[in-house]
């Protein structure tokens, strides 16, 4: 039957194509805000305290550098680790047919997050000796739970209609998971990921105490020999890079969800 | 119909791990070739399972499914399922995909070159009344439910498979919209002659779009499998009476179609014209109730005597008509125009909204009576 209320009706159905205004735009703003804050107190504490020969000693800008690179090292290696195995892992225990492991498995990872990544950095040291390696492992055993945790809840957040219609249509298992249950969860892995690179990058300021570099060195120097000025720089250049590190996934996260969701 | 049929069940039983009962047991049912079945019985009767174990989303736990003469539990699920249109009440796009990605769906799996799936998702727009030029690149984000079912619909039938599986389509749509893409579907069917087997647990819906209607109870069983008419008339048993609820009878309304009745000639007017003629004419026609026609033959107006005596201009006389009938639509639908419309009766236009005649209670009322005495006949 055709009405004119029907006509209405279906216009009225249609919905307008508004552009969403997201949560993590937010968060665009703000890290950059708050990176640009921290440089500029870093640079006027740099140019207008006090530097003894101790504290010029401490941050001398070839070793910052060096403590620099050897973060970044760590970090982007535990992340790599920690994505090599919970990505896989996850997407094996939500596969249909292989047993309800999952939920125990987050438990497991929970008792290990528990622990203080101190405590974990300074338990494999024991076990594996010291050195960056150590520390990777580390840092990576105590990131595993956001991604693995994101990684399944992305995968299972996925409409159940859609893989329904996937297959419905032929899809096989491994096309279901790459052309409809990856790309629909990318966002929600993407958000794990993040998470787990910004604990490493900032955790990796550990990787001094089992002789791993970084810039806990600084920080501890500063410490050990009662130098405001350079702990402020250590902890400040790690909060940085944290930040940095926080923005691009920032980024990735709204450049890589996929269109139309 | 003498035709073999194209799929056939054969003591299938389901039995879901861990649930005793069986949600399918023993079930017996042959579908034909280019018919729509529909499947309907109450919430949880085991109509979806049945359907789904058509194209295999499920295993049966016993007996044999047929389809074009081979055993499908034997062979490739998966290749099965590429031959079979599957549409569900939550569609299931792909949100990630555009219309024209989700339509080309099957025809990628199969292979099929890119020019000739791209004519594809054009031609099937088409059929489901949506403008490739518009649609094709867009999200499913940006499409209302009638549309996105449309889309559903469109992508079940992209690399043209024979059967159609459709497990309560139209469930989730509101009541205008699901009887306007109802009657848009069984125009379509009366082009392609799909075999279609059809889940609903709508009576109404039942009645409207089978050829064979099977009234399912618990476990699949079936209660009667027959035509709508038959069914209607001639319930086999209490549990089927029951299912069809008050009023089978006016539901035989669902089953005829405008264009199947005579249409009354209205009388009309369109400018200019004399009034004292048009006068004339209404009182010939012994009516006070005329249609008022725009350049077009578009109806607009309805206009009575004192309308017509009163008012120097016509485009405010009278009242407008809101509710238009097309020959596609069921004699249902014209009786409930016929209540909402001002004037007791209702326009009928073809598919230009160009006026083509009326529809009256009297003769409505003449048809029920007549079915009323062949059901007691029988
Ligand atoms: N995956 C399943 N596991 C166990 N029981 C199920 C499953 N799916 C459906 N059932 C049960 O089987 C019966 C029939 O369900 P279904 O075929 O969905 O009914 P309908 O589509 O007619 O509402 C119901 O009792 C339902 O609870
Ligand atoms: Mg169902």
């Amino acid at each position: 039957m055709s009405t004119a209320v029907a006509i209405t009706a279906e216009d009225a159905e249609k919905k307008p194509t508004t552009r969403r205004w997201r949560a993590d735009s937010l968060d665009l703003v703000v890290t950059p805000a708050l990176f640009l804050i921290l440089t500029t107190l870093l640079i006027v504490v740099w140019n207008y305290s006090d530097f003894d020969q101790t504290t010029t000693n401490i941050l001398e800008p070839a070793k910052l550098w060096r403590q620099f690179q050897e973060q970044l090292f760590v970090a982007f290696w535990s992340t790599v680790l920690v994505v090599v195995i919970a990505v896989p892992v996850g997407i094996l225990v939500t596969r249909e047919n292989v047993p309800k492991i999952k939920d125990t498995l987050v438990s497991i990872l929970g008792l290990g997050q528990a622990l203080p990544a101190y405590g974990l950095i300074v338990l494999f040291f024991v076990w594996l000796g010291q050195g960056a390696v150590t520390v990777i492992i580390a840092l990576a055993t105590f990131a595993l739970l956001p991604v693995l945790r994101n990684t399944i809840v992305g995968l299972e957040q996925v409409d159940k209609a859609v893989i329904e219609a996937g297959k419905g249509m032929g899809m096989t298992g491994p096309q279901r998971l790459a052309k409809i249950e990856m790309p629909l969860s990318v966002p929600v892995i993407l958000a794990g990921i993040r998470t787990a690179t910004v604990i490493n990058v900032g955790m990796a300021a550990l990787a001094f105490l089992i002789g791993g570099g970084g810039l806990g060195e600084t920080i501890n120097a500063g410490l050990k020999l009662n130098r405001p000025t350079a702990i402020f720089v250590g902890a400040v250049l790690v909060a940085l890079v944290a930040l940095a590190f926080d923005f691009i996934g920032g980024l990735a996260q709204r450049y890589l969800r996929p269109k139309g969701v | 119909m003498n035709a073999e049929p194209l799929i056939k069940l054969e003591d299938v039983t389901k039995a879901y791990p861990g649930v005793e009962e069986p949600a399918v047991k023993e079930l017996n049912l042959a579908v034909n070739p280019g018919e729509i079945l529909v499947l309907v019985g109450p919430s949880g009767c085991g109509k979806s399972t049945t359907l789904r174990l058509i194209n295999r989303m499920i295993e049966p736990t016993g007996g044999r499914i047929i389809y074009e003469g081979q055993d499908v539990t034997k062979g490739d699920p998966n290749e099965l399922r590429r031959r079979i249109g599957y549409v569900i009440q939550q569609i299931g796009l792909f949100p990630h995909r555009t219309i024209a990605e989700n339509i080309a769906t099957v025809p990628k799996l199969l292979k099929w070159p890119k020019d000739k799936i791209n004519a594809r998702v054009d031609e099937l727009l088409e059929v489901v009344s949506m403008d490739p030029s518009i649609y094709r690149d867009r999200y499913p984000s940006e499409l209302s439910g009638g549309q996105a079912q449309r889309v559903g619909v469109a992508r079940a039938l992209g690399a043209d498979p024979d059967v159609l599986l459709m497990d309560e389509p139209f469930g989730a749509i509101d009541p205008i919209t699901r009887d306007r893409l109802q009657n848009e579907f069984l125009r379509l069917q009366g082009e392609l002659k799909k075999t279609i087997v059809f889940v609903t647990h709508d009576i109404d819906e039942a009645v409207k779009m089978g050829d064979r209607i099977a009234i399912l109870r618990e476990q699949s069983e079936i209660a009667q499998l027959d035509t709508p008419e038959h069914i209607l008339t001639d319930p086999a048993d209490e549990f089927v009476e029951n299912f069809l609820g008050s009023g089978a009878i006016l539901k035989t309304l669902t089953l005829r179609r405008v264009k199947d009745i005579e249409l009354s000639p209205l009388v009309t007017l369109k400018e200019p014209f004399q009034r004292d003629q048009a006068l004339r004419e209404m009182s010939d026609a012994n009516t006070n109730v005329a249609v008022l026609l725009d350049r077009n033959d578009h109806p607009t107006r309805w206009i009575d005597e004192k309308a017509l005596n009163r008012s120097s201009s016509l485009d405010r006389a009278g009242r407008p008509i809101t509710v238009q009938l097309q020959p596609e639509d069921t004699l249902q639908d014209a009786l409930s125009a016929m209540l909402t419309s001002a004037a007791g009766m209702a326009v009928v236009v073809d598919a230009r909204g160009h006026y083509l005649g009326g529809c009256t209670v009297e003769s409505l009322a003449g048809l029920l009576i007549q079915t009323g005495q062949e059901s007691a006949d029988s």
